[in-house]
């Protein structure tokens, strides 16, 4: 049966050989571009065909250069695991917040001016002047609140789920430095209309910083970067708030996500994968798992020389 | 978990995955389907809720509610729950900062094989008992009392302080007869009678802790405000 990547990827995508290795076509270079038609048999006077065939060859000139179409077509055709529900799109969710948060974030940078003069007046312009203003900056302030929703969703479905364990521990290590990131954006945001609320609520939460043990004076002085809350408290937040974590929040979901293709989604805990009915001596891992080659003899089939049916009868995972 | 218990799981996932259904389009419509409630959610927030401003910063005026975002009314409610101030670097930051690690750390010290909720008792309990506590203490945050109406009988020559008192968000964190929120602040309740008038003052000026400070308050409304504090006993 061919794969299935075979049958959807078109012929040019498909692992082609390098000019000059065996197997690579042997075509002479063209003299001049008139005088050399193209290789396969086609009707000069349908340019429509022609057209349909540009963006393949596009594709495979760029798929030559970055031989990219099989991790492509791996990673959108790769199973997974039977079982799978509503509860696994959590994660690909609060990925789709944070791009509405970084989409709406790009067109208020636009109007913004992260200065104590200005902040106030940039943030009344936007929401009075600019079109569909209020709106992406309503898109902006609420899509915080269900970032935040959404992550907490996402880590209680892994929590809940025990998808944290082996082989995904460092994946989840990642997903709770995501988390710490995600609240520092919803804290270095809040000042930033720099109004009467945020103005004093940012306050508070630098006192409750330096109220901490030994680096606690040390935090709240970096983050009111002054004696006073003022104009370098502001820019050192907007920078942090639209350089700093961005940058480290999409490095990390680049990693989270490599993780999960790599590793693959769970399934939900109380999903079992069938025993087959009879063992299959072609695979090793059918052999643990199923375990019910048990013949009332004792002459189980073997793999390699090595009886397999010893196993406990129940084999899955306690 | 043992190399066994390792090996076992890895077996049963490659069958549970030769089972299943590949990513797309199957699993990607769920996700297409629940991105478009996502930002139609965010979108129906926006038209709805608004975005409109506060009046504009201003560290000389102080009409102001010093509270934060809802997500994070659970670290300030702890303030209010911890009250003694010898604590309170444990409420702020030791508290949280153990959680966190605690967190981080989850699959070293929880390594049991195990993945069914009802058959890992501690975790599930554990679990289920932080939503709980992070669900009151936003609770007690989104309805602790308005901290810009106080409401009690004021002799006439202390009545300029306490409208001070109501339109400086005091009360959002102190307890000021029946008005205003216990904590994180001391209760003012009866302050005249435990600090003297100087002492007020000084509070006043620095916030001691987490209190913001106030010495942008003009002279006349500083005076007025201690005159009223410290008539209380």
């Amino acid at each position: 049966m061919p794969k299935l990547s075979d049958l959807l990827v078109p012929a040019p995508l498909r692992n082609t050989p390098k000019p000059g290795e065996a197997g690579a076509p042997k075509t002479p270079a063209p003299q001049d571009l008139k005088s050399a038609p193209p290789e396969r048999p086609t009707d000069l006077g349908r340019t429509g065909e022609k057209a349909l065939e540009a963006p393949v060859e596009a594709m495979a000139w760029i798929d030559q250069r970055m031989a990219a179409s099989g991790f492509l077509t791996g990673m959108l055709f790769r199973k997974v695991p039977k079982g799978t529900n509503w509860f696994y799109t959590l994660g690909s969710a609060t990925l789709f917040a944070f791009i509405v948060q970084a989409v709406t974030g790009v067109f208020l940078a636009m109007f913004y001016t992260p200065s104590t003069t200005q902040a106030y007046s940039s943030i009344a312009h936007i929401n009075n002047d600019v079109f569909l203003g209020q709106f992406v900056h309503g898109m902006h302030k609420w899509g915080a609140s269900v970032m935040v929703i959404l992550v907490f969703l996402h880590m209680g479905r892994t929590f809940f789920f025990g998808a944290y364990k082996y082989p995904r521990e460092l994946n989840w290590v990642i997903g709770v430095v995501l988390l710490i990131l995600t609240m520092t954006m919803a804290f270095t945001g809040y000042l930033l209309p720099f109004d009467q609320r945020s103005y004093w609520a940012s306050i508070v939460g630098i006192n409750i910083n330096g109220t901490g043990p030994i680096v606690g004076p040390y935090l709240s002085d970096f983050l009111r970067a002054g004696p006073e809350l003022g104009a370098t408290t502001l820019s050192r937040f907007y920078a942090i708030h639209m350089l700093l974590v961005p940058g480290a929040i999409i490095a990390l979901i680049g990693a989270h996500l490599y993780l999960v293709v790599k590793l693959g989604t769970t399934a939900p805990p109380w999903t079992k994968a069938d025993k087959p009915r009879v063992a299959t001596p072609t695979s090793n891992l059918d052999a643990g798992v199923s375990g019910n080659g048990y013949r009332p003899d004792g002459a189980g089939p073997t793999i390699a020389g090595v009886q397999i049916d010893g196993h406990n009868g129940e084999g899955a995972p306690a | 978990m043992k190399a066994s218990d390792k090996q076992a799981y890895l077996e049963e996932y490659e069958l549970l995955k030769k089972k299943g259904k590949p990513f797309f389009p199957y699993a990607v419509m769920k996700d297409s389907v629940m991105a478009l409630v996502v930002v139609g959610v965010i979108i129906a927030m926006s038209l709805l809720l608004g975005a409109e401003q506060g009046p504009k910063a201003d560290p000389t005026t102080t009409t102001y509610v010093p509270r934060p975002e809802w997500y994070f009314f659970f670290l300030f409610e702890l303030l209010r729950v911890i009250k003694p101030p010898e604590l309170v670097p444990i409420a702020t930051i030791g508290i949280p900062t153990i959680c966190m690690v605690l967190l981080l750390l989850l699959p070293f010290y929880d390594k049991g094989p195990e993945r069914r909720p009802e058959r890992r008792p501690l975790a599930t309990t554990a679990g289920i008992l932080t939503i709980l506590a992070m669900g009151y203490l936003t609770y007690a945050g989104a309805t602790s009392g308005s901290p810009t109406e106080i409401d009690m009988k004021v002799a006439p020559q202390y009545k300029a302080g306490a409208e001070i008192v109501a339109g400086s968000g005091c009360l959002a964190c102190h307890k000021l007869g029946e008005n205003g929120n216990n904590g994180p602040g001391p209760e003012l309740t009866h302050i005249g009678a435990r600090i003297p008038r100087a002492a007020i003052i000084r509070s006043i000026e620095i916030g001691p802790s987490i209190m913001p400070s106030f010495r942008e308050l003009p002279k006349e409304k500083l005076n007025e405000l201690a005159d009223f504090l410290s008539s209380l006993n």
